[in-house]
């Protein structure tokens, strides 16, 4: 095996040490060969010879997804074309998409850090992998390729599709390593039964999920179908694709390889650092990327930086799993609030629709109340008040520790709520006088 | 056991109107009825002649509804009547959620009906003490 998983173990002092000589490096690298940066660092004063530590990084523009679009295709380059050996791209939804390029050492360094990841989870060298992602731009399929390759596992780069097919070979070729989407390894779960096969019998043991997020009931039912250990990972195009941070044996959130992807948790609103603990926006600067480098890249992405050791004994930081994105940030009494955290507690009650809105109630321009208005599923209506009064007391008391605020809750009928497809309009204001 | 369709209702106007309406456009008869309410929301409770195709016509409209057992037993239309039947039950400790009285054509006695916790330890209850309990067929009018 060639993992360098002592890095998963230093002491913090250490990891400290080497994360200020990478973002150094990193800004150097940026600085001399970045015409992109270059730019970035005139436009704000900067010189690298002011970025000494962790600290001082923070000076340091950040890099949105759009700046990455304008930069399309190749104005990240921070190297010769040819010595370019690939590019991926992201799928957008909208614009133009986000370009990646790598070059030989960035290739051996993706595989040596998704090879760590799946380490972490207990494949071994002596496992056969199959491959469900799609091979191609997106950088799930070769990037998990290239990771269990070097890690020494056997690889069957199935890619997706023909899921009939996909079942035949993972029993013919005895596949104990599954990687896919959650949502297509259930869809293989479900068409195996309806073949007439037993999933539980395949002998998968470990499953590699990423590309998109997996809820709790989604692992349990994957679990439940496959008999393996349903495992999550985390990546993304621009920083690299996966092998940033994963789940070890424990599976309580996902340790950062951050020796290797600096992180940060700011406040999006302000652009503030935040302190361990604290939930915002995920900020990553891969610190060796010599291809298409890029510093202090927001993700977008909330989540926030477990504070208590993992029981596992590594010291790598674990950032816990993603609950929504930060566009739709707001900020009441002084806290943040997702929406998207509110539809998280809420899908873990099956009494109640996954349809919400928020009312601000607001008063003199800032918001004093937020009040959520919840509709019952069929399930969840019972001709008892009791019963009633301590569901949405349950409700409230979730929505109390995930928000560390208290809103009003408020049931109403079924289908009152507007329902739209996307982006839902799930916000109102109420003006108070 | 008698049906008792309990519908959900916002605290909004009209809510109420649109059930009766429903039923009524459907040809079902409300026989009882009971409504409850917090600040919020209120429980509808009634006693119908045809539960079954009221559940469907409510839930056919989007109404939220559901099927409650209850027992409906008689009692004499004279003071006493109903503290007799409770202390019974009071002392074989069955919790009484709530209840509600129903309407009959005039005869000497008084229709209650009850929510109880454990039906079938009640239904024992009031049969060992001969408290008539009423029949569906009385009670959806056939």
């Amino acid at each position: 095996m060639q993992t360098d998983t002592q890095k998963d173990y230093l002491e913090p002092v250490e990891r400290i040490a080497q994360q200020t000589q990478g973002i150094k490096q990193a800004v150097q690298h940026a600085f001399q060969n970045s015409p992109y940066y270059q730019k970035v660092f005139s436009e704000a004063g900067l010189k690298p010879e002011q970025i000494n530590s962790p600290h001082d990084f923070r000076k340091v523009p950040f890099t949105r997804k759009d700046d990455l679009r304008g930069a399309y295709p190749y104005g990240m380059a921070a190297v010769p074309l040819e010595k370019i050996l690939r590019i991926h791209a992201s799928s957008g939804t909208t614009g133009k998409p986000i370009v990646a390029g790598y070059t030989r050492q960035d290739l051996d360094d993706w595989a040596a850090a998704v090879a760590r990841i799946c380490a972490m989870v207990g494949v071994k060298d002596s496992d056969i992998a199959q491959i469900s992602f799609g091979y191609g731009l997106f950088t799930g399929g070769f990037g998990l390729h290239y990771g269990l390759e070097r890690l020494g596992a056997t690889v069957v780069p199935f890619s997706s599709g023909n899921t009939e097919r996909q079942l035949a070979l993972m029993q013919d070729f005895k596949t104990n390593v599954l990687v896919s989407t959650p949502s297509f390894a259930l869809y293989m779960a479900e068409t195996a039964i309806e073949l007439g096969y037993k999933p539980q019998e395949f002998g998968l043991k470990i499953g590699l999920f990423g590309g998109e997020p997996c809820s709790d009931v989604m692992r349990e039912d994957i679990e439940k179908h496959w008999e393996l250990k349903a495992t999550v990972n985390y990546g993304l195009t621009e920083v690299v694709g996966p092998g940033i941070s994963g789940e070890c044996e424990e599976r309580a959130g996902m340790h950062i390889l951050e020796d290797i992807y600096f992180p940060e948790i700011i406040d999006p609103s302000s652009g503030e650092v935040l302190p361990d603990g604290a939930t915002g926006e995920l900020v990553l600067t891969p610190l060796y990327k010599e291809g298409f480098p890029v510093l202090r890249y927001r993700t977008g992405d909330i989540t926030r930086l477990i504070v208590d050791p993992c029981p596992c004994g590594r010291t790598t930081r674990r950032m816990d799993y993603i609950t929504g994105r930060s566009d739709d940030m707001i900020i009441i009494k002084g806290v943040n609030i997702f929406p998207s955290q509110i539809e998280e507690v809420l899908s873990g009650f099956s009494e109640v629709s996954p349809h919400y809105l928020l009312i601000l109630h607001k008063q003199k321009g800032f918001i004093k109340d937020l009040e959520v208005q919840i509709e019952l599923s069929p399930e969840g209506f019972t001709d008892s008040f009791r019963q009633l009064e301590a569901l949405e007391g349950r409700i409230r008391q979730r929505l109390r520790s995930t928000l560390s605020l208290a809103p009003r809750l408020k049931l109403m009928e079924p289908k009152s709520l507007e329902r739209t497809t996307g982006k839902a309009k799930r916000i109102t204001i109420k003006e108070l006088e | 056991m008698i049906k008792q369709i309990s519908v959900f209702l916002e605290n909004k106007s009209g809510r109420l109107v649109r059930v009766a309406q429903v039923l009524g456009d459907a040809a079902i008869s409300i026989r009882g009825v009971s409504i409850a309410d917090t600040s919020d929301f209120g429980i509808l409770r009634m006693i119908v002649d045809q539960p079954d195709r009221a559940i469907a016509e409510l839930k056919g409209k989007g109404i939220m509804a559901t099927v409650t057992d209850v027992i409906a037993i008689e009692i004499a239309d004279q003071p006493g009547g109903l503290a007799q039947v409770l202390t019974y039950l009071d002392a074989a400790a069955i919790n009484i959620e709530y209840l509600y009285s129903f309407i009959e054509k005039p005869t000497h006695s008084a229709i209650i009906m009850m929510r109880v916790e454990r039906i079938a330890d009640a239904l024992q209850v009031l049969q060992d003490h001969n408290v008539p309990i009423v029949s569906g067929e009385r009670i959806y009018g056939f």
